[in-house]
């Protein structure tokens, strides 16, 4: 694994121009531009609401600003994510043409993958910062978790990417898979409701590691009291092997990339 | 050894027919094994039918600065040596060793991308070749100016015709300055002018005491590249050894006599380049030279003659010639017939390789009952003195030198 950080230190210069590709080429021949990074959560917020408000229908309760802003605050993180998983996912097998032509370090093509989707997050979270400004929302201490709940949400994600993006590469299925579980994930994870709102199953929901996260950072930035911290400490545990085990086995992998894809 | 930068041992490669699964229950052993045990052995690795080697036990090593060429036909197992050279590929068993930075000339052009422009594109595809953002910046007007694509390098490369997209590539990929440089079929790209300023710059990458791994089958080139070479062939090493005995060996081997086509009017059977002394590969240039074609009647043929073609590397005709011309009229073949048609001819070529192809030749319909390329391959030697494809024999009659400043002249009187 050191050896793999070594290796990829000694080509750091192709993982930026890397990376660079990615975020020109996505953008190529667009008007918008990196305006469309702020899309994607603007829709999960807009839908958030809906659902919000459906739920406040059924329950008979009011609909309080700092839900909303709950759901926005855990919009852009969630669709990181996403992103980062669906395109981390197929970055080796759609660079087919050079993983079997010329000798790289293959992590560079998920770690690309994943500091593209950084850009689009950082231009969204700006997006969001200035919603939650005019909203209202507020500072305190406590927003000083913040970039440990973020850089235990980076670690799990590229760490996921990277794994699966190996794996994809062996089995087909594994890429269906996970678009699959994708497409339906936001049911299972915390991002238009809290998991306080299951009692006792709440724990079911929080088994999956981004969800303790996700409520990590609304906590902090929206009710301004401290995360949940064993539920912290469970999710960047699971992140921290989640990245040896991911790295370990991609290295190991790496040799039959070309022969296999 | 400490000069060596390249060394190959004992290496192995294991590929398999078809598809690389058939269910899940091959899978999850296989994949288990891989992991497992990355190193076999020779006694433990089980070649089962699906199995085939594409390289058996090559070894050879390269030293600082050496220019080595490796040669062999179609499907011999060269591009997957070169891949594991490059470490896109891990042998199954065996080692490899290189010293220093390796870079290869193969596929010059698969890091681009399409949408992006030249200029972006060569950014792109220097870092992926191994060069850091400075050294780029420091040698991109070098490198934009070696590609003459200097008006269209901020035009997305989709645009590009093939031509200059592998114009492009190569520029990129010809200024990285490795300690190995591995080199593919690439020399083939661009027009002739391109084609000479790649092999120009091949030769200063050698003089410069980089180490260049040559494939080609181009082998002129190679012969003037590389002093030493390889031959291999159905992935085992046939011969190391200077280049010139290697591509003789080479060429040998490729003129095998060859089993009559059953669907065919009439096949040839046989070509022969031979002298006096029997079957000839190397002969003096303006010696005599006989060209014997055998071929056999399977259906009744008419209006046939036979033609042959003398082709040099590049497969462009140097001279041809057939019975018809030669005097004996249009030639009429029962079934079951056999004709042998022997040519003498006066070599008044240059030094190199030239192939022989052979032709039944139906007059009427000018389509040939069948044809045989590079039937026979033969080297001229001797013809010191001059350059090109044919020799002219050249006499120097006169050189004289008038010099301006007085009024006596030198004269060299040639006979």
């Amino acid at each position: 694994m050191i050896d793999a950080i070594r290796e990829l230190y000694s080509r750091r210069d192709l993982l930026i121009i890397m990376a660079w590709r990615e975020i020109k080429v996505k953008y190529k021949q667009s008007v918008m531009g990196m305006l469309w990074a702020v899309l994607m959560p603007i829709v999960i917020v807009c839908s958030g609401f809906v659902v919000r408000y459906a739920m406040a229908g059924m329950s008979g309760k009011p609909v309080e600003s700092t839900d909303l802003m709950s759901v926005a605050v855990k919009a852009a993180p969630w669709a990181f994510f996403v992103s980062t998983l669906r395109f981390g996912n197929t970055s080796l097998i759609n660079s087919a043409h050079l993983v079997t032509k010329i000798y790289l370090p293959r992590l560079i093509f998920p770690l690309a993958s994943v500091s593209s989707q950084l850009l689009d997050f950082s231009i969204s979270t700006v997006a969001v910062t200035l919603f939650l400004a005019i909203a209202g929302a507020g500072v305190s201490i406590e927003l000083l978790w913040l970039p440990l709940l973020l850089g235990a949400l980076v670690v799990l994600a590229t760490s996921l990417a990277i794994l699966f993006s190996a794996a994809s590469l062996f089995l087909r299925d594994v890429k269906f898979l996970v678009d699959v579980f994708l497409t339906f994930a936001i049911f299972f994870t915390p991002v238009f409701y809290e998991s306080k709102l299951f009692g006792k199953l709440a724990p079911l929901l929080l088994i999956n590691p981004v969800s303790p996260l996700l409520e990590g950072i609304s906590d902090v930035v929206i009710h301004h009291q401290a995360p949940d911290l064993p539920w912290i400490a469970y999710s960047c545990t699971v992140a921290v092997v989640l990245f040896v085990v991911s790295l370990t086995s991609f290295k190991k992998l790496e040799p039959f990339f070309a022969e296999s894809i | 050894m400490a000069d060596n930068v390249l060394e190959v041992s004992g290496v192995y490669k294991k590929f398999r027919r078809g598809e690389l699964y058939g269910s899940l229950r091959d899978l999850l052993p296989a994949m288990v094994g891989r992991i497992f045990r990355p190193k076999l052995k020779p006694a433990e690795v089980d070649l089962d039918k699906r199995d085939f080697w594409a390289l058996r036990d090559v070894t050879f090593s390269v030293k600082r600065g050496e220019a080595f060429a490796i040669i062999g036909g179609n499907g011999a197992g060269k591009s997957t040596l070169l891949k594991l050279l490059t470490g896109i590929m891990r042998p199954t068993m065996g080692d490899i060793r290189v010293a220093g930075r390796i870079s290869a000339l193969i596929e010059v052009s698969a890091g681009f991308h399409p949408d992006l422009t030249g200029r972006e594109n060569v950014f792109l595809n220097g870092a992926i070749l191994g060069m850091t953002r400075d050294e780029i910046k420091r040698r991109f007007d070098e490198i934009v100016a070696f590609s003459g694509l200097e008006e269209f390098i901020d035009t997305p490369v989709k645009r590009y015709s093939s031509g200059m997209f592998a114009r492009l590539g190569f520029s990129v990929a010809a200024h990285v300055d490795p300690d190995v440089l591995l080199v593919d079929e690439v020399l083939s790209v661009g027009d002739y002018l391109f084609q000479r300023k790649c092999v120009e710059r091949m030769n200063a990458v050698i003089a410069a005491g980089s180490t260049v791994v040559f494939v080609s089958h181009n082998l002129r080139a190679v012969a003037n590249l590389c002093p030493r070479s390889m031959l291999i062939e159905r992935g085992q090493v046939q011969m190391i050894g200077p280049t010139e005995e290697v591509i003789r060996a080479y060429y040998k081997r490729g003129s095998e006599p060859r089993t009559a086509d059953e669907r065919r009017k009439a096949s040839i059977t046989e070509v022969i380049a031979h002298d006096d002394s029997g079957r000839v590969v190397e002969i003096e240039s303006g010696s005599k030279l006989r060209i014997t074609v055998r071929g056999h009647a399977q259906q009744r043929i008419e209006d046939m003659s036979v033609v042959i073609q003398i082709v040099d590397d590049n497969q462009y005709s140097v001279f041809d010639t057939c019975t018809q011309r030669l005097g004996a009229g249009a030639l009429t073949l029962e079934e079951g017939d056999s004709i042998e048609a022997t040519f003498e001819l006066d070599l008044s070529l240059a030094e190199g390789t030239f192939h022989v192809n052979a032709y039944l030749h139906r007059y009427l319909t000018d389509w040939p009952y069948d044809t045989w390329l590079s039937a026979a391959t033969f080297f001229v030697t001797g013809a010191h003195d001059v350059r090109g494809l044919v020799t002219l024999y050249p006499r120097l009659t006169d050189c004289r030198i008038s010099s301006g400043a007085s009024k006596s002249e030198e004269t060299v009187d040639g006979d």
